[in-house]
């Protein structure tokens, strides 16, 4: 602890004694926010001020004004994946305030302009009051009755003629861990796995990626960890505006520690502006620069051999690779002089530990899973993986799009990444919800089907709108749930309106009325629910570093909302179906949430989400005082030895969480492990796939690579982790990273690949995308037949897409919060001073941008001001995507119900965003398209 | 790396006759973190009831999209020789004996010769105001309420919270994301500063060390 300033200091509500919160980066501190007057005789500010102050407020109780009473109650903000903490207080049910929670581990009390708004979110005017229901072209309000009914009469109806299938949900990363769960069991149990939510179009690629190289998909190290990086590699990620509070981390490591900061993006961030060292390279050439990188630290052997000797494979197929990214090529490809890739590389050789950021730079491209896994091999070759102060931290978007996306909310997964296996997966699952594997196989059309991927978010809507013949299953789709979605992060919006104008039945579960209720130009058949937000219910959230939760409801659900899982129950009934779905192997679900909570810990078996019980997820609540800063693990009291949110893999109720994956310093036991065996101790070529000798977690009775335990998936009794963690082994044993992923037929090794619609025609030849794809996620899927060369010629700027601080996603919350939409009234295309000049357009001018027609006849447009700002290069146009309600000049708010046109509307940046989708996960390519401008 | 231990030995609070120094409130903006994220004028929007317009703080950003980009949040500085205070015709503005400035929204006429005074375009004057366009002024009033009964409902009404009362922070330098705003006692603010001064130091890759050496 800093300092011996007795002045600064002041009581916490456990008794401890921290320094003031302002003065305090390094420091953990605490504040009860009332009662301390009385109760210690000095608090925070007074400690502060002097004692004058304090003889002031006492004479101001003296005088009989008093603070009101109100009742605190800690809780985790709705937005980003950070997972910041903050207290809310409430009066007769009603929030009137929010208190810094100085004592949480993560962010020390502080809040973005996000997470101040959090009240607007359940305050604003401009929530959903009640149910609606289109009805002859106008809105009508309805019951909650007679709007289930409706709607389970129409599925009802709709699955007797199409079957199952006919049925997809677009579900939520904002829901909680118990949400999301019940969500994924709810389509399995109506019978199909035609389900998704925003992880597809957020981090599909880094989970596709990176869980083929070491095992886990997730982020491996921690916010907080950022604090012992001595290098910070950030590439496709503005952690200033997509992950404020995490600069916290990041400035601590570049102050305390002399940490290089490297920033690698098409654009000068507000986060580029942190850095020691700028690269600015061309949108979609991450893989090129990477290489690039790679090949000066091979060349000059600061590559760790240990690293790539004992715990990797495949690394002379990467070699092989590296071969064509010469440095001149590289520079050629990417843009960035070869003086600053050399330079690059040696901060990170010279910096480590160092840590690797990314977010949707680096996912959102048709080659996003190629990226991920070059990122990844980065790491590996400097051997800083698997150390505190290293890893790839990955930064999530959403609060719960970590937990959603381990539950499973996915049309290629059930819970856990047990895949789709019928015999397997769902065999286990059954097991665990307690039913007949025979009876959830019978809710299904047939045994094909309940094995096969379904539609994903990004692609969904050409179920309703191409023929049979070229979907890969043989119905369309006629109902669509969109819960806790909005259409406008999704690219092609043209054709998604198209589809929304045709499907049968469309449903809207939303705190406000979404732009996709709005979109479509119908008469009937849609219908709008009110949701209550992440406040108004309970439930654990994991955040972007694995970290769970618990969130404390603040208020009951206003107006006539209900919380999803409510509405998910009831729908469960309805369809005749709700004896079963609360069913449990742990007996009838009774307490809700905890109850669910309980199941999955039952069922999660292959992540280690089994030790993060609801009694340890309220008591840590209770004990964020005690966690240390750097190492996240709690010194003393009833927390001793935890780690902050008990992070995956957290293997018993026991085990303390491993906030740092692959770590083999520590024992099992205190969360040390290897890589995954995950692929069979022998690769096809007959290389081992088990790490070597001396590369075990330290105390491990086997102190070499070893297989997966038997049956530690399915073993549902918990002894199988017991007796390993007892020997010091992990349960899914000690393997190698792979550089080399067999089954990715087109890439074994990542190989840039240039995007379908690139700038450079002269390099698609040599660096060409891949084959069109048939039945990928039931659509046929186009890449080289799309790649044309003469895109450029007419859609000379590259088209690139990101985020604003005060919103997110869809924005459809945020818009609605008049605090934020104040911030950033309006939707803008960033474009350099020189490429407004030489269209003499100038800053505040309307102008069109206008994108190559793709797979539809006509081009698209919208129609936004000019900012004009040197944060973009020359070459390219910048759109934040948040924004819906106006489309290709047309102003939509006749088409909201009456009162609930939000405060801020605008063009959807993806009613622009090219085609093109990533060969692995179908993640779009919304960061590397083409376009052209002109004055409006 | 351990953390940075840094000691900043208490200096005795007394006074020559034995009493004690008064406080002296100020804020500090520390323009190497501040990452224009806006919480700060969300947060006093949230604490203080401030209607739509009016901005008692407002994060500015200089060089925007280009190397040296600083961002700085702008509440009132609570000057101790504050202009506003000695230019107000009717003597609304006055500081309290913790240097906090005060205006009197009772006395006020809304004339905007503060604005004129103000170095940080602090005043700000609502509009829809019995006043006219400009209304009385408003501004930040550092979570201390104003001249009224200390949680009463008109100083709720008038000026917003009173943090300060209650013994707290302002609310903008209690969230910040990046503890980039700094609030408190001028001498414990110094002592922030003092002590991210030498956390930063100035070896190799510090602080303005690529200005210094920008081929390096």
């Amino acid at each position: 602890m800093r300092g011996g300033f007795m002045k600064l200091t002041r009581v916490t509500e456990s008794g401890g004694q921290y320094p003031n919160p302002a003065l305090m980066d390094g420091l953990q501190t605490g504040v009860s926010r009332r009662g301390f007057i009385t109760a210690a005789g000095m608090g925070v500010g007074l400690a502060a001020m002097g004692p004058s102050l304090v003889k002031e407020a006492k004479a101001a109780t003296d005088t009989g004004g008093n603070p009101r009473k109100l009742n605190q109650i800690k809780t985790i903000c709705g937005n980003c994946a950070v997972g910041c903490g903050f207290i809310a207080e409430v009066e007769n049910d009603t929030w009137v305030s929010i208190e810094p929670w100085f004592e949480h581990p993560i962010n020390q009390g502080s809040l973005c302009s996000k997470g101040s708004a959090a009240r607007e979110h359940v305050i604003s005017e401009k929530r959903l009051k009640s149910p609606m229901k289109l009805d002859g072209g106008k809105w009508k309000r309805i019951s909650w009755d007679t709007a289930m009914s409706e709607i389970t009469a129409k599925l009802q109806d709709i699955r007797k003629k199409h079957g199952p299938d006919a049925l997809m949900i677009l579900g939520s990363a904002h829901h909680n861990n118990e949400t999301s769960y019940a969500l994924r069991k709810f389509a399995a149990f109506w019978g199909s796995n035609n389900i998704d939510h925003q992880a597809r179009i957020c981090h599909s690629t880094t989970v596709a990626g990176i869980a083929n190289t070491w095992g886990y998909g997730a982020m491996t190290n921690s916010m907080n960890d950022i604090r012992n990086s001595q290098c910070v590699f950030i590439i496709g990620e503005n952690v200033c505006t997509s992950h404020p509070i995490a600069m916290q981390h990041i400035l601590t490591a570049k102050e305390e520690n002399k940490a290089q900061i490297i920033v690698a993006d098409p654009r000068f961030t507000q986060t580029a502006a942190f850095a020691n060292k700028f690269v600015q390279f061309r949108s979609g050439t991450d893989v090129a620069l990477i290489y690039g990188l790679i090949n000066v630290i091979l060349e000059n052997g600061w590559e760790d051999k240990s690293m790539i000797n004992d715990r990797t494979y495949g690394f002379s197929d990467l070699k092989e690779e590296l071969k064509r990214y010469d440095l001149e090529t590289v520079s050629d490809i990417t843009g960035v002089p070869v003086a600053d890739i050399v330079h690059s590389a040696r901060l990170m050789a010279e910096n480590r530990p160092g840590t690797l950021i990314w977010a949707m730079g680096g996912t959102q491209h048709a080659n996003g899973t190629s990226n991920t896994r070059s990122y990844a091999a980065l790491q590996l070759v400097l051997g800083n993986m698997g150390k505190p102060g290293g890893g790839c931290n990955i930064f999530r978007g959403h609060d719960n799009v970590q937990g959603a996306t381990d539950l499973g909310v996915l049309s290629n997964t059930l819970p856990g990444y047990y895949g789709l296996g019928v015999n397997t997966a769902y065999k286990h699952w059954s097991n665990v919800w307690g039913v007949e594997h025979n009876w959830i196989k019978s809710r299904f059309k047939d045994e094909k089907i309940m094995g096969k991927k379904g539609f994903t978010v990004a692609r969904w809507y050409e179920g309703v709108l191409m023929d049979t013949k070229e979907l890969g299953q043989d119905v369309n789709v006629h109902a669509a749930f969109y819960w806790g979605h909005s259409c406008n992060s999704q690219s092609q919006m043209d054709r998604i309106k198209t589809a929304l104008d045709k499907v049968e039945l469309l449903v809207d579960i939303d705190p406000f009325v979404t732009t996709t209720s709005i979109l479509p130009d119908r008469k009937d058949g849609v219908y709008i629910l009110p949701a209550a937000t992440v406040y108004e219910q309970a439930g654990s959230v994991t955040n972007s570093n694995r970290d769970i939760q618990w969130r404390n409801q603040v208020v009951k659900p206003v107006w006539e909302s209900r919380k999803d899982l409510d509405i998910i129950l009831d729908l469960a009934d309805r369809l005749g179906f709700g004896k079963e779905f609360k069913k449990s192997r742990n007996g009838a679900w009774k307490e809700l949430p905890e109850d669910i909570t309980r199941e999955w810990n039952l069922g999660m078996r292959t992540i280690g989400m089994t030790g993060q019980t609801v009694e340890r997820m309220k008591r840590q609540q209770e004990w964020g005082h005690a966690f240390d800063l750097k190492t996240k693990i709690a010194e003393g009291g009833p927390c001793d030895g935890e780690q902050w949110g008990l992070p995956w893999p957290c293997w018993t109720d026991k085990h303390p969480g491993s906030h740092v994956l692959y770590r083999t310093s520590i024992p099992v036991a205190e969360g040390g492990m290897g890589f995954r065996a995950r692929w069979g101790p022998k690769a096809p070529d007959g290389r081992t796939l088990l790490a070597g000798k001396g590369s075990a977690p330290v105390d491990s009775s086997l102190n070499e690579g070893y297989a997966e335990m038997k049956n530690w998936k399915t073993d549902l009794t918990g002894k199988v982790f017991e007796d390993a963690i007892a020997k010091g082994l992990a349960p899914y044993g000690n393997g190698r990273a792979r550089f080399h992923v067999w089954t990715m037929k087109d890439d074994p090794v990542p190989k840039h690949r240039e995007p379908l619609h690139s700038p450079r025609p002269d390099l698609i030849t040599e660096w060409v995308t891949y084959d069109d794809v048939k039945d990928h996620y039931r659509v046929p899927t186009l890449f080289k037949s799309l790649q044309k060369k003469d895109w450029v010629e007419k859609y000379p700027l590259i088209l690139s897409s990101g985020r604003q601080v005060e919103f997110e996603g869809g924005g459809n919350s945020e818009r609605n919060c008049w605090w934020l939409v104040e911030l950033q009234p309006e939707m803008y295309a960033e474009i350099h001073p020189r490429l407004a000049n030489n269209n003499r357009i100038k800053h505040g001018d309307l102008i069109w941008v206008e994108s190559p027609e793709d797979t539809d006849t006509q081009p698209s447009r919208i129609k936004v001001k000019a900012k004009v700002t040197r944060r973009v290069s020359p070459d390219m146009v910048y759109l934040p995507f948040h924004w819906g309600g106006v489309m290709s000049g047309k102003d939509l708010s006749h088409k909201y119900p009456e009162g609930y046109v939000p405060y801020g509307i605008g063009e959807s940046a993806n009613t622009v965003t090219n085609y093109g989708y990533d060969r692995i996960t179908q993640m779009q390519e919304t960061k590397t398209g083409l376009c052209r401008i002109m004055k409006a | 790396m351990a953390t940075t231990n840094i000691t900043i030995p208490a200096r005795s609070a007394s006074g020559p006759e034995g009493k004690h120094a008064p406080a002296r409130m100020k804020f500090y903006v520390d323009t190497k973190r501040c990452i224009e994220c806006g919480g700060c004028e969300v947060a006093c929007k949230n604490e203080n009831n401030v209607p739509p317009g009016i901005a008692r703080i407002r994060v500015v950003t200089v060089n925007e999209g280009q190397p040296g980009e600083t961002n700085v949040a702008v509440p009132c500085m609570h000057c101790s020789n504050a202009p506003c205070v000695s230019v107000c015709p009717v003597d609304a503005l006055f500081h309290r004996a913790d240097g906090i400035v005060h205006v009197n929204k009772d006395t006020c006429i809304g004339c905007g010769y503060c604005l004129y005074a103000c170095p940080f375009g602090a005043p700000q004057f609502p509009k829809g105001s019995p006043f006219g366009k400009r209304g009385v002024m408003d501004k930040c009033t550092y979570c201390a309420g104003g001249p009224e009964e200390a949680f009463s409902a008109t100083e709720q009404e008038l000026y917003g919270s009173n943090r300060i009362a209650e013994g707290k922070l302002p609310m903008c330098a209690s969230i910040c994301s990046t503890k980039a705003l700094v609030a408190g006692d001028a001498e414990e603010v110094a002592n922030v500063v003092r002590a991210r001064s030498a956390a930063r130091g100035s070896a190799a890759g510090s602080w303005g060390w690529g200005t210094a050496y920008p081929n390096n």
